[in-house]
C-alpha cells in the first residue's frame, strides 16, 4: 500500500482528532455522568457496598482499620489519609492535581490530608481518560464534583447516625464533621468505617457547591509529585525497571513506508551485549507496527551501538518519496490560482469585493514542525502465557490497549497497561506505535524488555504537524471596515480526497461567523510523510496567518488594531447558538481590551521596539495576547513581555493555569523563533536539537497571565493560548519595523535570535 | 573493571566499552534514574550530574573519564537526612514543573551556579542555565526559583 493511502486509512490518527473535532460539550458530559451514575445506581440498587468496598478484598467485609473506597475516585482511610485517584495521564498539564482538587473541594476534604495516585485505567468505570483537546476539565468537571460530595454526604451521615442528630445539621470543613450544637467533631478518618457501610447516595440527593462556597478552587496548588520530580524519583515511562529486564532498540525506514528487505543480523547478534536481533514485519499501520530491526541487548547503551553495525536493504516501493523543495515550490505556484474546491461560503463575497473601498491580499506560509517531547518515545513490556503487561508513557491509554490488542492478535482483556507520568505529550503521545513496537519485541524475546528510542528516532518518525499555505484576501468598505474575507487554503492529502488530520480547515474556525461575506477555497497537495495532532492542531498554524493578516487590514484601513479586532466581534453572541464550546464575541472583546490595557496599549515606545496583539479562539478557550518585541539594527529580536488575557471559566488550579499559559507561550515563541521540520526523498532532514533549536532561557520572555474567570463552566488549558503568540509577534515585529513576517519561522527570515 | 564514586559510594563496575557514557551507567547498571536522557548529544542538558562540582552532561562523558572524581546526581541534591536543597524547595513553592523531565538536570545545572555564585544576577543565571532545554517552556519559574533559592541561602548564612 502507498505512503498516503496507508495513512489515510489509519484509524488511530482519526481517533486522535475525533473528540477534538466534537463541537458539544454536552455530548461529552453526558457519557461520562452516565458512567458515574451507572457506578452508584449499581450501589444504590441495592448492592450497597459494590462502590464502597474494602480495597482489594472481599466488597461484603467491612473491617475496621482499612481503607475503604467510597467510590472508584475517592478512597477513604481510617488513619484519616484521603486517597484521590487521578484517571487521566499526567503528561505536564497538571491534571494529577487539578482533578483531585475537584474532588477534595466537593468532599471538603483538608489538601493536607490528600494523596494523590494514578488510576487504573477502565474506561467503563471512568469514561474518559485520554489526555488530549484541552478536554479533561471540561468532560470530568461534573463527573469528578459529584464524586466528592457523594463521599461528603456519606460522611456526614454517618456522623448524624452516630450523634443522633439530622444530617443538614453536621456540617464539614477541613477533613473534619461537626456539630455546632453540641461542639462535637468527628474527623474524616474516625467516620470512615462507618461511612462506608451507608449506601452511595443517589446523584439526585447531592448539593453541588456554589462557586463562592470555593476554599480549594482557584487557589495556587503546587503540583503533586513534584516532590518527587526534584528528587528524581522514578516516575517516568523510560525510569521503569523490572527484574531480568532487557533493552531493545528499533530500527525503522527512515522514509515512512519503507520494509526491510534484507538486514545483517548475524553480525548484529555477534556483538558484545547483544541477546538478538530480528526482523518485525508489522501490520501496515504507522500509527502501530511498521516494519523495521529490533535489537535485543543488556543495556541501552550496547542496544544503541549495535545499530551502527546494522545495516538495512530499505524496499522502499511503498515509502513516501515526499521533498518538501518541491512543495513548496508548487504551492506558491497554486497560491495563484483559484482554489481546486470551495470549503466553505457565506454571503456573498465576489460582490463584496466589487464594491469594497479597498482590496489587500497577501500570501502566508508556515513549516512542518515535531513535537520532540523531552523524554523520547519509550515503554516497557512482558509478555508471559498469553498475556501483556505494559508501562507506558502515553496520552491515550485506552487506544493503546487496543492498538496492541490488535498487533499481538490477543483479545483486549490480556492486555494491562501502567500509565506512568510523560514526559511531554504536545499531541504526539495520542499516538502508541512506541507501545506496540515493544509489545511486538516483548512476545518474541519472553522476558521484561525496555524500548527506548533515540532523539534522532523521534525526530524522524514524528506525525507532523503539517505545513500550510494561505493566499489571503480581504476588501475594506468605505468607513474602514472588514467586509469581505477570501481564504485559498494549500494543505495536504494523503489519499487524493481528504486534507490530512491536523491540516484540515474545520467548520468554525476564526473569522469565519465573524464576517458576513467570507470564502474558503481548498487545494490538496499529496503527501506520504505521517501528520497529527500538535498541540492546539490547526489554530496554532491558521492563527498565524488570519491574525497577522486582520493586523494588515487594520493597518491599510489606518486604523488602530484594537479598535479594528472589537468592531469586527460586534455585538455580544454566541457564534453557535446553544453550543457551550463556541466563540462568544463578548468574551473574546473582553479577553481583548483585558490584554491591551495590561500590556499598556497605546504608549509611546522607543525606535525599534512595537507592542503586537492577536486574539484566537480555540479548544473553547478565548485568549488574546500582546508580545512587546524590539528589534535592533543587525536584525536581533527580543521578545521582552507577552501579555496574556484568557477565559476559560473558572480555573481550578491558579498556579497550573498559569503554568500552562506561560508554558503555551513558550511553546508557540520558540516554534515561531526558529523550528521547521524539511524533508527530502521522504527522510526528514533535521536529527537533534542542534537542527531543530528549541528556545533556551536567554531567549524566554516575561509572560504576565490574566484570567477572566467567567461563569461559564471551565475549561481546558493545555491548548488555547498557544494559537494567538505568533501573529501577536509577528504584529509586534511590524509595529517595530514596518516590517510584515509572512512566513516562519522567523529565524529563515533574516532575524537572529 | 570499572570504579567509580557516585553520591560518596564506591562501586566497582564489570564494563568491557570504557567509552560507554555515564549516563547509562547510572541508569542501566547503578539504577540511578533521576539523570536523564533527552538527545545523547550534549544539546539539551537533561542528563546534567557533577563531577567534582561541575555541571557535566553525562550523555558525552565516557565512563572511563568518571574514575577517580566525584560524581553527584539528584538523588543527592537533598542532604543525607533528606532536607532539601534549598533548590529543591524553591522548585515546589513555585510550581516549576510541567512535565518535569528536564528538571533534574535544572537543578543540577542550578546548584552547580549558586555554589560558585550566591547571588547570581538574571544574566548569570542566562549564561549558566544555557544548556539545559525545557520543552514546556517553564524558563520564567526556573528563573524565580533560582533567584528564590539565592536568597534563601544567603538569609541562612550559606548554609544549604
Ligand atoms: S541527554 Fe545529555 S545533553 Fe541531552
Ligand atoms: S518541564 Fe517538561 S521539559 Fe521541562
Amino acid at each position: 500500500m502507498k505512503a498516503g493511502e496507508r495513512l489515510a486509512r489509519d484509524p488511530n490518527i482519526r481517533a486522535a482528532f475525533r473528540e477534538a473535532d466534537e463541537r458539544l460539550n454536552s455530548a461529552w458530559e453526558r457519557v461520562s455522568r452516565r458512567t458515574f451514575l451507572k457506578l452508584t445506581g449499581l450501589a444504590g440498587g441495592g448492592l450497597t457496598l459494590a462502590a464502597c468496598s474494602v480495597k482489594g478484598t472481599d466488597p461484603v467485609s467491612t473491617e475496621p482499620g482499612k481503607d475503604y473506597e467510597f467510590n472508584e475516585f475517592v478512597n477513604v482511610g481510617s488513619d484519616g489519609t484521603i486517597l484521590i485517584y487521578s484517571k487521566t495521564p499526567e503528561i505536564g498539564q497538571g491534571i494529577k492535581t487539578s482533578f483531585p482538587m475537584i474532588v477534595a473541594e466537593e468532599l471538603d476534604a483538608d489538601w493536607n490530608d490528600v494523596v494523590v495516585e494514578q488510576a487504573r485505567i477502565d474506561t467503563a468505570v471512568y469514561g474518559r481518560q485520554r489526555a488530549g483537546g484541552s478536554r479533561s476539565i471540561a468532560t470530568a468537571w461534573n463527573q469528578l464534583r459529584e464524586a466528592g460530595a457523594a463521599a461528603r454526604l456519606m460522611l456526614r451521615r454517618a456522623a448524624a447516625e452516630t450523634w443522633q442528630v439530622p444530617v443538614d445539621e453536621c456540617l464539614t470543613a477541613n477533613s473534619v464533621v461537626t456539630h455546632e450544637a453540641t461542639g462535637r467533631r468527628l474527623t474524616y478518618g474516625e467516620l470512615a468505617d462507618k461511612a462506608a457501610a451507608l449506601p452511595v447516595p443517589d446523584k439526585a440527593e447531592l448539593r453541588l457547591k456554589a462557586r463562592d462556597e470555593y476554599t480549594l478552587i482557584g487557589e495556587r496548588i503546587t503540583g503533586v509529585d513534584n516532590e518527587k520530580v526534584v528528587t528524581g524519583q522514578p516516575l517516568f515511562g523510560t525510569d521503569q525497571s523490572l527484574p531480568g529486564m532487557l533493552y531493545a532498540s528499533y530500527s525503522k525506514c527512515p522514509a515512512t513506508g519503507g520494509r526491510v528487505a534484507a538486514a545483517n543480523l548475524d553480525d548484529i547478534r555477534a556483538l558484545p551485549g547483544i541477546r538478538d536481533a530480528f526482523v518485525l514485519e508489522g501490520n501496515d499501520l504507522v500509527s502501530e507496527l511498521m516494519p523495521g530491526v529490533a535489537i535485543i541487548g543488556d543495556s541501552t547503551w550496547e542496544t544503541q551501538q549495535a545499530r551502527a553495525h546494522l545495516s538495512i536493504d530499505w524496499d522502499e516501493t511503498d515509502a513516501s518519496k515526499d521533498s518538501l523543495s518541491s512543495i513548496t515550490a508548487e504551492a506558491a505556484r497554486l497560491s495563484k490560482e483559484p482554489g481546486a474546491e470551495v470549503l466553505y461560503e457565506f454571503g456573498d463575497v465576489e460582490q463584496a469585493f466589487t464594491g469594497a473601498a479597498r482590496i489587500h491580499e497577501a500570501f502566508y506560509s508556515y513549516p512542518f514542525v515535531s513535537h520532540a517531547p523531552l523524554e523520547p518515545q519509550n515503554c516497557t513490556a512482558w509478555y508471559r502465557d498469553g498475556a501483556i503487561e505494559i508501562w507506558a508513557p502515553t496520552q491515550s491509554p485506552d487506544q493503546a490497549i487496543g492498538s496492541v490488542a490488535n498487533v499481538l492478535g490477543i483479545p483486549r482483556e490480556k492486555v494491562t497497561l501502567h500509565v506512568t507520568r510523560v514526559g511531554g505529550g504536545f499531541g504526539r503521545r495520542l499516538m502508541n506505535d512506541y507501545v506496540c513496537e515493544v509489545a511486538a519485541i516483548a512476545r518474541q524475546v519472553g522476558a521484561p524488555v525496555k524500548l527506548q528510542w533515540t532523539r534522532e528516532d523521534d525526530m524522524a518518525h514524528d506525525f507532523y504537524r503539517p505545513a500550510g499555505y494561505h493566499a489571503l484576501r480581504a476588501a475594506l468598505d468605505t468607513s474602514g471596515s472588514l467586509s469581505a474575507w477570501q481564504d485559498h487554503f494549500i494543505t495536504f492529502t494523503h489519499d487524493g480526497k481528504a486534507p490530512v488530520r491536523g491540516g484540515d480547515m474545520r467548520p468554525g474556525e476564526f473569522p469565519e461567523g465573524i464576517i458576513d461575506d467570507y470564502k474558503v477555497t481548498q487545494t490538496l497537495l499529496p503527501l506520504g510523510t505521517p501528520c497529527g495532532p500538535w498541540r492546539s492542531p490547526r489554530s496554532n498554524a491558521i492563527a498565524f496567518a488570519v491574525q497577522s493578516f486582520i493586523h494588515e487590514m487594520a493597518n491599510v484601513a489606518e486604523r488602530d488594531h484594537v479598535d479594528f479586532l472589537l468592531e469586527l466581534m460586534g455585538e455580544p453572541r454566541w457564534l453557535d447558538p446553544g453550543n457551550p464550546r463556541a466563540m462568544n464575541t463578548g468574551r473574546a472583546a473582553a479577553v481583548i481590551k483585558l490584554a491591551a490595557e495590561k500590556a499598556g496599549w497605546g504608549q509611546p515606545l522607543p525606535e525599534g521596539r512595537g507592542l503586537g496583539l492577536a486574539f484566537y479562539f480555540s479548544h473553547a478557550g478565548h485568549f488574546a495576547e500582546v508580545a512587546d518585541v524590539s528589534v535592533d539594527a543587525d536584525r536581533k529580536l527580543t521578545v521582552h513581555r507577552v501579555t496574556v488575557a484568557g477565559d476559560v471559566g473558572p480555573i481550578v488550579n491558579m498556579s497550573g493555569a498559569e503554568n500552562q499559559c506561560q508554558g503555551s507561550v513558550m511553546d508557540g515563541l520558540s516554534t515561531t523563533l526558529g523550528l521547521e521540520i524539511t524533508i527530502e526523498n521522504g527522510r526528514v532532514q533535521e536529527s537533534n536539537f542542534h537542527q531543530y533549536p528549541i528556545m533556551r532561557m536567554h531567549n524566554a520572555p516575561i509572560v504576565d497571565v490574566h484570567f477572566i474567570q467567567s461563569d461559564y463552566p471551565p475549561t481546558g488549558l493545555g491548548e488555547p493560548a498557544l494559537p494567538p503568540l505568533a501573529p501577536a509577534v509577528c504584529n509586534a515585529i511590524f509595529a517595530a519595523t514596518g516590517q510584515r513576517v509572512r512566513t516562519l519561522p522567523l529565524s529563515k527570515e533574516g532575524f537572529k535570535v | 573493571m570499572v570504579r567509580l564514586d557516585v553520591n560518596g559510594r564506591q562501586h566497582e563496575l564489570d564494563i568491557a566499552d570504557g567509552s560507554t557514557p555515564l549516563l547509562w551507567v547510572l541508569r542501566d547498571q547503578l539504577g540511578l534514574v533521576g539523570t536523564k536522557f533527552g538527545c545523547g548529544g550534549g544539546y539539551c542538558g537533561a542528563c546534567t550530574v557533577h563531577i567534582d562540582g561541575r555541571p557535566v552532561r553525562s550523555c558525552l562523558m565516557p565512563v572511563s573519564a568518571a574514575e577517580g572524581v566525584a560524581v553527584t546526581t539528584i538523588e543527592n541534591l537533598a542532604a543525607p537526612d533528606k532536607t532539601l536543597h534549598p533548590l529543591q524547595r524553591a522548585w515546589i513553592e513555585h510550581d516549576v514543573p510541567q512535565c518535569g523531565y528536564c528538571q533534574a538536570g535544572q537543578l543540577m545545572s542550578a546548584a552547580a551556579l549558586l555554589a560558585r555564585n550566591a547571588s547570581p544576577s538574571d544574566a548569570d543565571i542566562d549564561s549558566a542555565m544555557r544548556g539545559n532545554l525545557c520543552r514546556c517552556g517553564t524558563y520564567q519559574r526556573i528563573r524565580a526559583a533560582i533567584h528564590s533559592a539565592a536568597k534563601a541561602i544567603n538569609a541562612t548564612g550559606g548554609e544549604s
